[in-house]
């Protein structure tokens, strides 16, 4: 009966996702700019700089990333919406568990922003980028997942706490860009000033990127391995965090 | 006669303001009860405490036997509710938000289609179970609303203000559909209304909340005895007073007190 409890909060976000062709092709529109404007700008001093490394190969699963990061955090706080137009009361109200609604949401939001993902994955190959070895693409797959759970966890966590919108362009801001620019999804994260370094290093999707781009583009600084320890546990921590204040919401 | 609700010394506080003061009340199976009282009086911050989504400071709630407190799935499944505003998924189709409904009120996969059919019939939206929410006027979304509130069998139904904003024919619909559901299934009715004249056509009982404390209750007819009026409306203002009130109840102060504090 779980099963079906969290299918059906999934779907419904599906469905959304699915209705709303705008949203599917304005959130794809942020990466594939930055897909163009770094890639082809900087590519030039990257490969000078690396001895003839190619930036796309680099640059590619950061870009994925981006389309995973923004729309599996949009679809968490997807339930601010919920809340303004009161379907929140009808979710809060019936004889289902908080914690089920918490992995029913964070998968339905994990679910769409993998599918963005992949979208921007078969993109990239536009551009340029070949996955360097097909035998590890699916561990790839697993370093997707695994970042949109994370971030999809993230936005419903943050939107348990938010009454409305207003807050929304500060999260972006202040949390979800520096979350993005510090990961190493756009530089490789050496030579950096102490401070600038102790961040990335705390960032979650540092380890994301990285476990990303040693699967792959064959490029990896920490270790896929480590990473993938890394990512999963801040996975399960933030879903934990998120079930207990989604226990005090009230309506 | 058996009481299905039962409220004992409920207490409701934000911050400093006592939304709900110590309000103790039973409702009969198989009545209609009114809860009726000014803007701002503590219906709808009781209400939501009936219904499991805001936790009350003190006191105990019990329905359909459940403590509403320690054995929460159990009392929700025991009650439907219609909420003063809406509360449908816009972006869903009429049938879909039935669906979703059925399916997380765990209704048992083959029954689920024969149920929504039924409800929808009750309420006369069959023909249009495939439209977009959004389409809808707002007096039909008030009755998918009841329809979808029926869909798991309810003991007893909450309707915060049934009838607000809507036309004549749409509130005598809404009102006949009630009627029936309580006459034909046996299900427990509680309302809130301001429109005395209907809470007096159809309430067995009534109770009256004014500044989170409940001033009168009885039948329809008890409480016109009792104040010596001709109409419940009467009534009504004879014990609130005719002072307007801040439109503005507990919940909306309290989301108030929370901007103040981020402003600061």
């Amino acid at each position: 009966m779980m099963i079906e409890i969290i299918y059906i909060l999934c779907l419904r976000q599906l469905k959304h996702y699915w209705r709303s062709k705008a949203r599917l092709i304005g959130s794809l529109g942020q990466p594939l700019l930055f897909m163009i404007a770094f890639g082809f700008g900087f590519g030039p001093m990257y490969t000078r700089a690396n001895g003839g490394a190619n930036y796309i190969n680099f640059l590619t699963p950061g870009i994925v990333t981006m389309a995973i990061l923004f729309t599996a955090v949009f679809s968490g706080l997807e339930i601010i919406w919920d809340r303004q137009f009161g379907f929140l009361k009808e979710i809060l109200v019936a004889p289902i568990s908080r914690t089920e609604i918490m992995i029913g949401k964070t998968f339905g939001g994990a679910i769409i922003a993998m599918i963005q993902g992949l979208i921007m994955l078969s993109m990239t190959y536009l551009f340029g980028f070949r996955i360097s070895n097909l035998g590890s693409l699916w561990m790839g797959l697993i370093f997707m997942f695994l970042i949109a759970i994370f971030f999809s966890g993230l936005g419903l966590t943050i939107a348990s706490k938010m009454e409305d919108m207003q807050g929304f362009q500060m999260i972006l801001n202040f949390l979800i860009m520096p979350i993005f620019f510090l990961s190493g999804a756009l530089f490789p994260l050496q030579n950096l000033p102490y401070a600038i370094y102790l961040i990335s290093r705390i960032d979650p999707l540092t380890y994301g990127v990285d476990g990303l781009r040693g699967s792959i583009a064959g490029v990896s600084t920490f270790g896929i391995y480590n990473d993938l320890v890394a990512i999963s546990s801040l996975s399960v921590l933030i879903c934990a965090i998120g079930t207990v204040l989604f226990l005090k919401i009230e309506a | 006669m058996q009481n299905i609700l039962v409220v004992q010394s409920l207490t409701k506080k934000f911050d400093n303001f006592t939304a709900v003061n110590d309000i103790s009340f039973n409702v009969e199976k198989g009545s209609i009860f009114a809860f009726l009282g000014p803007n701002g009086a503590g219906k709808s911050t009781t209400i939501k405490m009936l219904t499991t989504v805001l936790k009350p400071t003190s006191g105990e709630i019990s329905i359909n036997g459940f403590d509403v407190l320690k054995e929460q799935n159990k009392a929700r499944e025991s009650f439907g509710i219609v909420f003063q505003d809406n509360s449908l998924d816009e972006d869903l189709t009429a049938y879909e938000n039935m669906v979703y409904h059925a399916v997380v009120y765990k209704v048992p996969k083959t029954e689920r289609a024969e149920r929504i059919q039924k409800a929808l019939a009750i309420v006369g939206l069959c023909d249009r179970w495939s439209d977009y929410v959004k389409k809808y006027s707002g007096g039909m979304k008030r009755r998918l609303e009841i329809a979808r509130s029926l869909v798991h069998y309810p003991k007893i139904i909450f309707l915060d203000e049934p009838t607000v904003g809507l036309d004549p024919q749409t509130r005598n619909a809404i009102w006949s559909h009630i009627r029936k559901l309580n006459e034909e299934q046996k299900i427990t009715v509680f309302l809130t209304t301001h429109y005395m004249e209907e809470a007096e056509a159809i309430a067995n009982n009534v109770a009256i909340i004014d500044h989170g404390k409940i001033i009168e209750s009885g039948t329809v007819e008890e409480i016109k005895k009792r104040t010596k009026t001709e109409l419940l409306e009467e009534a009504f203002l004879k014990l609130t007073g005719r002072d307007i009130r801040d439109d503005d109840n507990g919940a909306n102060k309290q989301k108030m007190m929370r901007g103040l504090g981020r402003m600061r």
